[in-house]
């Protein structure tokens, strides 16, 4: 095939600690490092995989946010991509906005497959690439973690509640990944500086001309309730008693 | 009032338990009248089943043999075909419910509500976002259709003892042949599934291999628990996919879960913050899982977990 779409999202990284702000309007995010969405990457290093195998020409990144995630999309570049799209905007856009955004540049880049991650870690929707599929009419495979090409067909491992199940789609498609698609590449320094020459188009998102989906409003941010720091016992005995006393054993 | 249609979850055989779970969250909304959707080939012991559930007005059925392997991209446009004069469209927030939903409100052009932990009123629902570290309170339009799933372990099964009439619809849309089912290898195993038992044992890196994951199985059946794992212990192939903890595999909301050699990195807590008694066995005592343990014991889990289980 000839290209293939990759969504790269900035997100919170996975490693810090998130903490609601005290008036309720929100998740800090200042000072708090970023990173490419963990999903992401995967995708992308399934992107590349299957370009260094012959399987595609050209691998694209696309990134719907803030002027900030240009550092992402780099990232990206020097992981491999060949090229960059940034669709900027302040707002933080539902899914369903996300999928129009992707149909539209999926119409002037007429991609043999888009892959996504399976979710999101800031907002967990898990929605946006169903969406996509569904605008583009196209199939779905979600959750993979195993994909082989064949012609104008995929065949792909997904993971479900029950276990492992196999389906096949017709290519174009939108795939989602999950965590044990593969593991995605370290980037190299000089790959860092290469990937400063590769393109990266900015386009604002009023650009595109998208209509937004039906709002669902985020009203109030609050933090989760805590678990309690519980007894330690010392010994199995103990940990016997504890549990009989709660009426467990 | 509040018309739901509810998707209905099961394997052509039985309904999923994750179904009773949305209709118990469903039953919340105020004057919910709530209708169960099956899709299946052939419906009628699995509608049967649904018929029993507390709550329902009815129960719903397409049958088509499209529908005898449950793909997002088939069952969408017949729900969508059916969809009209629903307020609420809900599913479950398990694999079949998150491939499936997204795509029935892109079809409806509405954003979706995933995760619904509580019910705030007809329109407003509290959802976890980050893992779990934020909980976010969402207020969607009343003037369109609203897509959600339910986070199934913030839900206790609906009771049964109902006798809802089924009733067959018809369907014509066209139904998409670019997506064909081809094989489920599923874990076959005689314990406890992990999403509804009443109490599990999961075994995280520590393990170290396939035949140490040995002493959790052996935990697990004296206690008549369900099995399962850190995302490390999948990884290293210690045990299946399908036994991930976490938030990219399973949450759930025993009585008892029992972490053993698990440190407890957020992703894997966001899966059991609402279990009852969380027992931590770790021989790290800074270990993050004592954070959230009600019970927790410092030792090498190689000594404490056959003594254990020779206790027992
Ligand atoms: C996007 C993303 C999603 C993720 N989703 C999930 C998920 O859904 N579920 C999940 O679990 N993880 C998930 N993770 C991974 C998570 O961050 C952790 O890496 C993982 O949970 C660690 O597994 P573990 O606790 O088994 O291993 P470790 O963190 O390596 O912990 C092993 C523990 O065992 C203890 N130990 C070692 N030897 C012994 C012994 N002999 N006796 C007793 N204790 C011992 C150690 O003290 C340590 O605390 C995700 C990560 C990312 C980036
Ligand atoms: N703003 C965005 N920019 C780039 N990709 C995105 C964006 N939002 C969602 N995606 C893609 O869609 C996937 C699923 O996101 P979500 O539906 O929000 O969980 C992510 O892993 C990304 O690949």
């Amino acid at each position: 095939m000839d290209k293939i779409l990759v969504g790269l999202k900035r997100v919170v990284d996975y490693n810090v600690r998130v903490r609601v702000k005290s008036d309720g309007s929100g998740v800090e995010t200042d000072g708090v490092k970023m990173s490419i969405n963990p999903f992401d990457e995967i995708a992308l290093e399934e992107a590349l995989r299957i370009k260094e195998k012959g399987g595609a020409s050209e691998v694209i990144v696309v990134s719907i946010g803030a002027a900030e995630s240009q550092q992402q999309l780099r990232t990206g570049l020097a992981m491999g991509a060949d090229r960059a799209i940034l669709v900027e905007t302040s707002e933080a856009l539902d899914s369903l906005s996300c999928a129009r955004v992707f149909l539209e540049i999926i119409n002037r880049e007429n991609p043999g497959l888009v892959i996504l991650g399976k979710q999101a870690i800031d907002d967990d929707n898990i929605q946006t690439g169903q969406m996509l599929a569904a605008l583009w009419g196209q199939a779905q495979g979600t959750f993979a973690s195993h994909i082989d090409l064949d012609g104008d067909k995929a065949r792909i491992t997904r993971e479900v509640d029950v276990g492992l199940e196999l389906i096949e789609i017709d290519l174009p498609a939108v795939i989602t990944a999950d965590l044990r698609l593969n593991e995605p590449r370290y980037v190299k320094l000089p790959d860092i500086m290469k990937a400063k020459k590769k393109p990266l188009d900015q386009i604002p998102l009023g650009d595109l001309g998208i209509e937004r989906g039906p709002k669902i409003v985020e009203t109030v941010f609050a933090p989760p309730t805590e678990r309690q720091k519980g007894v330690m016992v010392d010994d199995v005995p103990g940990l016997i008693a504890a549990l009989k006393d709660k009426g467990l054993v | 009032m509040a018309k739901i249609l509810l998707i209905g979850e099961h394997d052509g055989a039985v309904l999923n338990p994750s179904t009773a779970k949305v209709v118990a969250c469903a039953a919340e909304i105020d004057n919910a009248e709530i209708d169960v959707l099956i899709l299946a080939e052939s419906a009628s012991q699995v509608a049967a089943e649904a018929a029993t559930l507390q709550s329902v007005s009815r129960v719903l059925t397409v049958e088509n043999e499209a529908n005898k392997h449950p793909l997002g991209a088939v069952l969408a446009p017949q729900i969508v075909a059916l969809a009209d004069g629903y307020s609420h469209i809900f599913g479950p927030s398990t694999t079949f419910g998150k491939d499936l939903m997204p795509r029935v409100a892109a079809l409806l052009g509405v954003n979706q509500i995933s995760d619904i932990m509580s019910v705030e009123g007809t329109h407003e629902f509290k959802r976890p976002i980050y893992a779990g570290n934020a909980v976010v309170t969402m207020q969607a339009p009343a003037d369109v259709p609203l897509v959600a799933t339910v986070r199934t372990a913030s839900y206790r099964a609906i009771g049964d003892g109902n006798s809802a009439p089924v009733e067959s619809m018809d369907v014509t849309v066209e139904l998409p042949t670019h997506t064909r089912f081809l094989e489920l290898k599923a874990g076959s195993s005689d314990r406890p599934d992990l999403l509804t038992a009443a109490k599990v044992v999961a075994g995280g890196r520590a393990l170290g291999s396939i035949e140490n994951f040995e002493l959790i199985y052996q935990l697990a059946d004296k206690l008549g628990a369900g099995v399962g794992a850190s995302r490390a212990a999948v990884d290293a192939g210690y045990v299946p996919n399908e036994v991930q903890v976490g938030q990219t595999g399973k949450i759930i909301a025993p009585e008892l879960y029992i972490a053993i050699g698990i440190s407890g990195a957020i992703q894997h807590l966001t899966g059991i913050k609402d279990a009852g008694t969380i027992v931590a066995i770790n021989k790290d005592e800074e270990a993050p899982i004592f954070e959230v343990a009600d019970i927790g014991v410092v030792g090498d889990l190689f000594k404490i977990v056959p003594e254990l289980n020779d206790a027992l």
